[in-house]
């Protein structure tokens, strides 16, 4: 898997008081998300690769290994439409 | 009454801008009445209620009408909601729709826009037509896509138009509609008082149904169908508004605040009025609000159902309009004492000759004139 996410047409990603949790918003609609989605969301941001988003989150988080996990996340994500991936970039 | 001990956020804020409205659609769920309710909330008024909402939890906000575009300061509301975090909802007819109100919806960071339709007899045969209609939706569409919003399509679909509804797709889909919601007319207000016009037979909407999935499949992936389908043809009440006082928020043009959009109807309840009370209150403790949340209020047959907590008895509007009674079982459950009411109107619409009255356009002189025949049930009668 290659590329790099970008929150998908009509997302929305952020930190929700009320919910204690990361949330994305869509139209009529909200996903609570979890602490390990939350952190890889947060990276999200349309500049960053899968590499560079797992070096972060690894420095992150002084651990190794996250790229299967990562990329399962980022798998399913895609498939529901909360991520677009665009290929061309370097990893 | 029994109230759940916690009572959540609600995720939803609708702001029901103004009841004004340049259309005069025949399933409109404004209240029969509107007429008596115009008098607005000012900017001010609606700015503490965004924030008051905020403040509870709420993330959604949808501003709808009536048509909210006729409020001079939605660009002001929109920017507020915004600002404070919620995902801000348009829902609109795009009738008056411009570039440059377009733009200062884009600038105050508004997220979303649902582009409905208008009273489908004659709009849809435009559409279809390729004719005045659908040069609207198509401007409007364009301009939406040009400022980086997905073009949302919502169509109420009933006995007029549910045979074209293939056709109906075809024309989305060549709009660039990304999401298409096909929302059958569901009867309250004026739906309710044109319920014998609108209604398809329940064969209609069986192919309705079988074509929608066709097209589901053929576009999915550039087109996301939603076929919503009533609940008088699918036998089983459903989880209105997801429960009472649950996730759900509206505030009127008035300033009334309801559990929803057409909860006002319901006699001896006492709505409160964001004029008057804060949004904390309203929620949290008003009668209103706290009258039929949970199930501790139900009797029999919802009292001793085992799917009462699914369905938690179903639409409370729906029991007092076709029952008479707000406590009532929902009158679509077969379980309901008033099922026949709901049979008798779905073998109604399947008879080949089937007597109707003229369709009733929702238009402020009809509402005064409805309002003074006075507030019973409409079809209890």
């Amino acid at each position: 898997m290659d590329g790099t996410p970008r929150l998908g047409h009509g997302f929305r990603f952020q930190w929700e008081p009320a919910q204690q949790c990361h949330v994305l918003l869509y139209p009529e609609g909200m996903i609570k998300l979890n602490q390990s989605g939350g952190e890889i969301l947060a990276r999200c941001d349309g500049q960053r690769d899968i590499a560079a988003i797992v070096a972060d989150l690894e420095a992150a988080f002084s651990t190794s290994g996250l790229r299967s996990d990562v990329e399962a996340f980022l798998a399913m994500a895609v498939e529901k439409r909360w991520l677009r991936l665009d290929s061309g970039a370097k990893t | 009454m029994n109230a759940p001990a916690k009572i959540g956020p609600p995720m939803w804020l609708l702001a029901e801008v103004t009841y004004r409205c340049p259309l005069h659609c025949v399933f409109c769920y404004n209240p029969v009445d509107f007429a008596k309710h115009e008098a607005e909330l000012s900017t001010e008024d609606w700015l503490r209620v965004l924030r008051e909402g905020r403040e509870l939890g709420a993330v959604q906000c949808g501003f709808s009408g009536g048509e909210p575009l006729l409020r001079d300061d939605l660009e002001i509301l929109i920017g507020e909601a915004r600002q404070l975090g919620y995902y801000t909802n348009l829902i609109t007819s795009g009738v008056g729709l411009t570039e440059a109100r377009l733009d200062a919806f884009k600038a105050a960071g508004l997220d979303h826009i649902q582009l409905s339709f208008q009273d489908s007899s004659k709009e849809i045969n435009d559409f279809l037509t390729h004719t005045r209609s659908f040069d609207l939706k198509q401007k409007v569409g364009d301009m939406l896509k040009a400022r980086g919003w997905p073009m949302v399509m919502n169509v109420v679909i009933h006995r007029l138009n549910i045979e074209h509804i293939g056709r109906i797709i075809e024309m989305a889909d060549a709009l660039g509609a990304e999401y298409l919601e096909l929302a059958n007319a569901q009867y309250y207000s004026w739906a309710l008082l044109n319920r014998d016009q609108l209604m398809p037979s329940r064969e209609q909407l069986r192919r309705a149904e079988a074509v929608t999935n066709e097209w589901k499949e053929k576009l999915a992936e550039r087109m996301r169908i939603l076929f919503v389908v009533p609940d008088y043809h699918e036998g089983k009440p459903k989880k209105c508004m997801n429960g009472w006082g649950n996730v759900f928020l509206t505030v009127t043009p008035d300033g009334t605040a309801l559990p929803c959009h057409t909860a006002r109807m319901l006699p001896g309840l006492s709505f409160p009025n964001v004029r008057d009370s804060s949004l904390r209150e309203i929620w949290h403790e008003s009668e209103g609000f706290n009258h039929y949340r949970g199930t501790g209020w139900m009797k029999k047959p919802c009292r001793d159902c085992d799917k009462k907590e699914e369905d938690l008895g179903g639409c409370r509007c729906q029991a007092y309009l076709l029952a008479g009674d707000a406590d009532a079982a929902d009158p679509v459950c077969p379980k309901s004492p008033h099922h026949e009411i709901v049979s008798s109107a779905l073998e109604n619409a399947s008879r080949p000759e089937r007597q109707t009255q003229a369709l009733i356009f929702r238009d402020p002189k009809e509402s005064r004139r409805l309002s003074q025949e006075g507030e019973t049930p409409v079809s209890a009668t």
